[in-house]
Formats: structure tokens, C-alpha cells, sequence
């Protein structure tokens, strides 16, 4: 009986039937692809892209040179050195990220005490060359400017999960 | 001894001994903040409680004494409890600032505040701050993160010497400083440093530069003083960053003196990083092997050579062997023309050892200035004071930091004395009646086979190998002022920065091998940039004749090589090669280096007729006394404070 059932339906091709319907529907359904770069997807607060330097509000650097992130960064991608300050505070003279290193783990964050060192929402950051994904200081401080009011976003919408 | 008992295990321990002390000897560790093995027990920070059998609070164990029989209890919740909240209110009044300390990652609060810490703190009212203090250009203070535990000033009170610091107001208001700030004025002052528990007193050169996870750490020796400090030596990406005393009970306990701890700078600057030739009057760079084939063409003839005061063992018995090879026997070391023969070992040694000092009950010192010259020896003699050694010494009126007599050098002082000690400074031996004062010293010491109490303080860590391997002039050889004002053709200097090359002939040919562009580079024919001590896997003697190694920590500088390989690859260019190719060869080659040395035979000097003549004053400066300490900025930035105390603490 069991083998009557497969060989009827196998010959009169349900299967294959059931594949074309379920295609067939799909086609009224509104469409789950973006039109990527005109259109993007939704990302989390929680979305760990190109990283970035922070101040604070006065324009003062927020990295206190820790080394924190340096010590925690499980892919060693961070290099820091750090030097007192003309006023005597601590701060890096040299902030280094290789982007090419960096496994996007989003540690380096987790660590910094001050919010310093994040993780934006950028994603968009492809090179031409490796040359241009050795990040250093200024170029993170740059990103944390260009991007500073949804950083700031994005930690305000996480606060309450941590 | 009395029997106590720690969570059940059974410990003898002397009498007197501190509860703290049985628990350690039982293998328990016992959280602490004030209490430190060399200091007076002071019993302030709390840490150290412990729950003993019938007493109704937990006790400080660190000013228990034990008695027969006690039970304590390390690991019980009464004393964990207690540990908690010593531990709360010690944070109370300490800032949150861990990221930007330097004590951050070797922080004894920060560790005890994870072993035996809350997790949080009840404290919401306003946290104590205090302003911080000037105390010199080596030590950085921030005094908000004080906890009050006065090691630092009962180090400087009871092993400096120098009670400059103290505590003002009390209860929360209490602050440590020198009240009128001055910069302090010791020779040990580092060690503040090390024994400061948290990260109020941390090193000045060393602000923000490194975290101690990221450092390779090497054991080396100190050479900037006689007394061969073992030394650690902490790197990041081949550049020293610091240097760490080691311990040693012999030697230095757990004390490194400042040049020594914060001279590394001078390693970095003014260095020779390539060969350089003089042509027409100017020297010009070159590379190796111009450099050796002006060798091969000028070294020749009369020939000599002289070694400095921080050169290895190694790179000594290299230079020897060449100008054995070569029939020379103008050999010299005594840069200063000390009286010193070399012939019988216990006339240049520290005979009684610096531990042996504890053992003395009368010192003289003659011709010299422990303080200045071997702070880390003068810490050991302040502390033989504490225990009863009484001290007089020749020479011009001084503060050794202990109690001290002024005497002259036909003083009985030490007569009746059982053990009696005398330290001649090796610069006493460099005036003309040297060698009469030596005799007088060994006269006056009286050594017995059961205690010689002869000692020779020497001033640098490399002089007591060129002694012991016999760098001195061969029964035909010239001696270093017979080689000066033209007494050879040819003259190699390796490292010899202590006397003036103006001395030197017009027409000798010098070649100087060394690591600094000092005043002798300066009138070198040739330098061959050598290896400084952080940069060699080398042997060292101290003043006591003690035999120790030291490993390279970071690579010599450009074209810089180790100095025994240059003299090895010159020997080769002179026709005379050396019979090593690698350092262990070089080692198998003297059986110094394998330890064996003839026996210290207790012949005294031939005695001569003394000079009478007043000693000199040690040279004042301490800080700038030779090629590494002279480059380096931070002991310039030292004697400037030094002369002007007042102005430096602005």
C-alpha cells in the first residue's frame, strides 16, 4: 500500500506541485530583499561595526590610555601608548587599531571604564588597499566625531540592559 | 620556640614572633597593607586580622606576639567578615581612579580588594581628596589615594635614614609629606616606590608609560654601583622602561639605589649605534669592516690597552687574550692609578661580605662615602647600627645617615673590637700614598683566618672582574701612566671613561670600544660601538668578589655588537684568533667563570710611611658619575634638585 502511495505521487508530481505553489505565493508577498545601497536594513544598538574614538561634550578626549582594550582585544589589534599630558593628565599619544586584525567582538568596548573606545554602526568602511585599515588616533577620533549623536543614542538606548 | 597551631596545621616559631609570622609559616597568606618584613611593625591598616582561640575581637596578627600553644583561625567568617569591612572602609576614602594609575595591575589594594573585598560599596558622602606633594623629581605623589599605612615613612625613618617624611593631622585628615616640601634627600629613595602598597608614591620617569602585563621582564645586574644589585629589567618592543630591584638577601635584601633604578634613560641617548674613523682630523662614519681594516693597519708596535669601570667579565678576558695573543702586557685597569697589585685577592675585596657587616660590632671607614658610593651597602651598615655596630670613619665631616664618629687614621677606635671592620674606599687608593694606606687599613682590620675584616669598597660593577682576571700590567708591561703622554703607539680602550684622555700622546693611535660618546670616544681614532649592560648576556662581579649573570633585555643600538664578539672578530683581523666562538667557549676558557677563584690568602701589604695629607670630600654628585648616568636625563634633572632642593619642590 505504502508503495502504491510513493510511486502515485512521484508520477503525478506533487512535489514538485507544492515547490511552483509555494513560489507562485511568494510572488503577492511583499518582497524581503533591499534595494542595498539606496535602502538598509534596521541595525541594533547593539551593532557592532567600525570603531571610534569618543569625547565629551567639551570637546576633552575621553581615552584615559588604560590599556584596557589593549589587554582584553582577544585578536591583539589594539596598540596604545601613552605619555602625561602637558597638563599632567594621562592620555594616549598613539592609539593604533588594525582593522584587519580586529575580530569585531565588541571586548574592547565592554572594557574602556570611560565609553571611550566603541563600536559603531558603520559598516560601510571597505578599502582599496590593507594600508587604509590601519586605523590610527585621528582617524578613530574623526570617526567619533562624524558619528558622535547616534553613538551617544546607542549607549543611551543599551543603558538599560546593562 | 612556641607551638601554635593555623586551621589545624602544627607550627614551631621562635618566640616574639608575630602571629602574621606563624601563619605565613604555616603556608597561610594573610592580607596586609602596613606590615612589611623590614620595617617596624606599625599595626594601622587593619588588614591583617586573624580569629585566635578565646580572644573575644579578631587580632592584628602583625602585632600579636604568639604564645605556646595558641590556636588561630585564618579562614573563619568572623575573619572574613572582619577583612570585609576593613577593606570597605579602607576604599571609603580611596579614589576609583584604577584605569589611570600606574599601580594599576601590581596594586595591593586593587588585588585584596578582589580576594577578601564586597563587590560594592555603601558609601555615598563625599570622598576625602588631598592635595598632592612635591617630594623630588623621581617620585610622583597622589596623596588622594594614600591609605595611610606609613610604609613609606617608616622606610625612610628606619632604612634611608633620612626621616623627611611624616604624618600630619590624624583620623581622616592625616596626610603624609615632608611638611615644608623639599625634594627627599636619599639615595634610596626609588624603593618608595616598591613599598608603597597602593598608587599614591609611583615612579616619575615611568608616569602612564606602561601597564605590567605588557612587560618582558629579564634579570640582569646593576653595575652603576660596586655592590651588584640584581635587578629586573622590564621591556616593551626592545626599549627598557624600568628597572626593578631583585631580592637578595645577601646582597641588597630587597633595596636598589636610585642611579641604578633610574639611570636606564641614559641608555637611549648619545649612544655610539655605529663604527666611526677619523679621517683628517674628523671622525667620520664608517662600517665594520673599514673600521677593522684600520685596525689591522694601526694597531701595531707599542701596543696597550685599557678596560672601564662597567666592562663585563667577558669582554675583559676577551681583550686580555688578545693582547696576550699579540705579546703585550701593557694591560691596565686601575683608571685612576689606585694602588692596587691584584696580587693577593683579599687586598680588593669585600672580604667579610656586605651581609657579613651584620655580624661586625666596630666599622671604620676610611677614604670613603658608603652613602655616595654603595647606598644599598650603607642601608646594610645603618641597619648593623640599629643592632649595636658603632661606626667612626676618616675622612671629611659627612651624614652616613647613622651615627658616626669622625676619627683620624691613628684612632684606636677598633682595638678590643671582636669582630672588627674596615671599608678603605677604592678613591682613597688613587692618592699618591695609596698603597701606604692600604697596609694601614689591613693593619688596622687585623685579618684572621676565622674573620677578615678587611673590605675594599670599589665604586663600579665591572672593576672587581678586571682585577680577578688580571688586567694589569705583566711583569714587563706599562702601567696606565707609563702608557700616557705617548708610552705606546697604540691604545685600546674598552669602556675606559675614568680618566682624562687629554692625558693620552699626540701620536697614539686610540681605539675606543664602548657604548657611550663620551670624552674618551671624543678622542678616539677609531670607535667600535659596543654593547651596554642591559644589552649583553653577561658575568659580573660585585666588590665582594661575588660572581653573578646578567641577561640581555633588549638588542644593542644600529650596528652596535656584544663587546667579547668584536674583540673576537678583531683578533681574527690581527692575525691571532681567538680560540672562542661563542660565549660559553669564551667562558670554558677561565676558570673564573665556572666559579673557581685561588683562595683569599691573608698576606698583609708591604707597609709604607703615610702621607698624612686630608682626604678629599667625596665627589658631591651622585647622580652623574659615569658615560650612562651623564647621557641620561632624568639624574640630570636629579643634581639640579639636588643643588637646589628648595627650588625643585616649587
Amino acid at each position: 500500500m505504502m508503495t502504491l502511495d510513493r510511486l502515485a505521487r512521484s508520477f503525478l508530481l506533487v512535489e514538485i506541485l507544492s515547490g511552483m505553489a509555494s513560489t507562485f505565493r511568494e510572488m503577492f508577498r511583499p518582497k524581503a530583499t533591499i534595494n542595498y545601497p539606496y535602502e538598509k536594513a534596521p541595525i541594533s544598538p547593539r551593532f557592532k561595526g567600525e570603531h571610534a574614538l569618543r569625547r565629551y561634550a567639551n570637546g576633552e578626549e575621553r581615552c584615559i590610555a588604560c590599556k584596557l582594550c589593549e589587554a582584553v582585544c582577544p585578536a591583539q589589534a589594539i596598540t596604545i601608548e601613552a605619555e602625561p599630558r602637558e597638563d599632567g593628565s594621562r592620555r594616549t599619544t598613539r592609539y593604533d587599531i588594525d582593522m584587519t586584525k580586529c575580530i569585531y567582538c565588541g571586548l574592547c568596548e565592554e572594557a574602556c571604564p570611560v565609553d571611550a573606545i566603541v563600536e559603531g554602526p558603520n559598516l560601510e568602511f571597505a578599502t582599496e588597499t590593507r594600508e587604509e585599515l590601519m586605523y590610527d588616533k585621528d582617524r578613530l577620533l574623526a570617526n567619533g566625531d562624524r558619528w558622535e549623536p547616534i553613538l551617544a543614542k546607542r549607549l543611551e538606548l543599551d543603558a538599560p540592559y546593562r | 620556640m612556641a607551638k601554635v597551631t593555623v586551621d589545624g596545621i602544627e607550627v614551631e616559631i621562635p618566640n616574639g614572633a608575630s602571629v602574621l609570622q606563624a601563619c605565613e609559616a604555616a603556608g597561610k597568606e594573610i592580607p596586609r597593607f602596613c606590615y612589611h618584613e623590614r620595617l617596624s611593625v606599625a599595626g594601622n591598616c587593619r588588614m591583617c586580622l586573624v580569629e585566635v582561640e578565646k580572644a573575644p575581637k579578631p587580632v592584628a596578627s602583625c602585632a600579636y606576639p604568639v604564645m605556646e600553644g595558641m590556636k588561630i583561625f585564618t579562614d573563619t567568617a568572623m575573619v572574613r567578615n572582619a577583612r570585609r569591612g576593613v577593606m570597605e572602609f579602607l576604599l571609603i576614602n580611596h579614589p576609583l581612579d584604577c584605569p589611570i594609575c600606574d599601580q594599576g595591575g601590581e596594586c595591593d589594594l586593587q588585588d585584596q580588594a578582589v580576594a577578601y573585598g564586597k563587590d560594592s560599596s555603601r558609601f555615598d558622602e563625599q570622598k576625602r581628596s588631598v592635595k598632592d606633594k612635591n617630594i623630588g623629581p623621581l617620585i610622583k605623589t597622589v596623596m588622594t589615594r594614600c591609605i595611610q599605612c606609613t610604609r613609606c615613612i617608616r622606610f625612610a625613618t628606619e632604612v634611608a635614614g633620612v626621616p623627611e617624611l611624616g604624618a600630619t593631622g590624624r583620623g581622616e585628615t592625616m596626610e603624609v609629606g615632608t611638611y615644608v616640601e623639599k625634594a627627599l634627600s636619599s639615595e634610596l629613595s626609588g624603593n618608595l616606590i616598591d613599598i608603597c602598597p597602593v598608587g599614591a608614591l609611583t615612579s616619575r620617569p615611568y608616569a602612564f608609560v606602561s601597564r605590567p602585563w605588557e612587560l618582558q621582564k629579564t634579570d640582569s645586574i646593576d653595575v652603576l654601583d660596586a655592590t651588584g644589585t640584581p635587578i629586573r629589567i622590564d621591556t616593551r618592543g626592545g626599549e627598557v622602561l624600568r628597572i626593578l630591584p631583585r631580592q637578595d638577601e645577601a646582597i641588597n635584601e630587597e633595596w636598589l639605589a636610585d642611579r641604578g633604578r633610574f639611570s636606564f634613560d641614559g641608555l637611549k641617548r648619545r649612544r655610539l649605534d655605529r663604527p666611526w674613523i677619523r679621517r683628517n682630523g674628523k671622525l667620520v662614519a664608517a662600517t665594520w669592516p673599514e673600521a677593522f681594516s684600520a685596525i689591522a693597519a694601526n694597531f701595531k708596535g707599542r701596543i696597550g690597552a685599557v678596560v672601564g669601570d662597567t666592562v663585563d667579565a667577558e669582554a675583559i678576558f676577551a681583550l686580555k687574550s688578545l693582547m696576550t695573543a699579540l705579546g703585550s702586557e701593557n694591560l691596565d685597569c686601575r683608571q685612576q692609578g689606585e694602588a692596587i697589585t691584584g696580587e693577593h685577592r683579599a687586598h680588593h675585596l669585600f672580604n667579610t661580605a656586605i651581609a657579613g657587616i651584620e655580624a661586625a660590632d666596630r666599622l671604620l671607614i676610611i677614604g670613603s662615602n658608603p652613602r655616595l658610593e654603595a647606598p644599598v651597602i650603607n642601608a646594610r651598615i645603618r641597619k648593623a647600627t640599629l643592632a649595636g655596630l658603632k661606626v667612626a670613619y676618616v675622612g671629611p665631616a659627612t651624614d652616613l645617615t647613622y651615627a658616626a664618629t669622625q676619627v683620624g687614621l691613628d684612632t684606636d677606635f677598633l682595638t678590643g673590637a671582636e669582630r672588627p671592620m674596615v671599608i678603605l674606599g677604592r678613591a682613597a687608593l688613587a692618592r699618591p700614598d695609596g698603597a701606604a694606606l692600604l697596609a694601614h687599613a689591613w693593619a688596622l682590620a687585623n685579618p684572621t683566618p676565622e674573620w677578615n675584616g678587611f673590605n675594599l669598597l670599589h665604586s663600579f660593577g665591572g672593576q672587581v672582574a678586571a682585577l680577578e682576571l688580571g688586567f694589569l700590567p705583566g711583569p714587563r708591561g706599562l702601567n696606565l701612566a707609563a702608557m700616557m703622554g705617548g708610552g705606546v703607539d697604540a691604545l685600546w680602550l674598552l669602556g675606559a671613561d675614568g680618566f682624562d684622555p687629554a692625558r693620552i700622546g699626540q701620536n697614539t693611535f686610540v681605539i675606543y670600544q664602548g657604548h657611550h660618546g663620551d670624552a674618551a670616544a671624543a678622542r678616539a681614532d677609531i670607535i667600535l660601538p659596543g654593547a651596554a649592560y642591559t644589552e649583553k648576556d653577561a658575568t659580573w662581579l660585585n666588590t665582594e668578589g661575588r660572581m653573578q649573570r646578567g641577561w640581555a633585555a633588549v638588542l644593542p643600538p644600529g650596528e652596535a655588537r656584544e663587546d667579547w664578539k668584536i674583540i673576537r672578530a678583531a683578533s681574527a683581523i690581527l692575525g691571532k684568533p681567538l680560540p672562542f666562538d661563542t660565549i660559553e667557549a669564551l667562558r670554558g676558557k677561565h676558570p673564573l667563570f665556572a666559579g673557581i677563584v685561588p683562595e683569599a690568602a691573608l698576606e698583609a701589604p708591604p707597609p709604607a710611611p703615610l702621607s698624612g695629607e686630608a682626604f678629599a670630600a667625596a665627589p658631591g654628585n651622585y647622580w652623574q658619575v659615569d658615560p650612562i648616568t651623564r647621557a641620561s636625563e632624568t639624574m640630570a634633572e636629579c643634581a639640579r634638585s639636588a643643588a637646589t632642593p628648595a627650588l625643585a619642590a616649587e
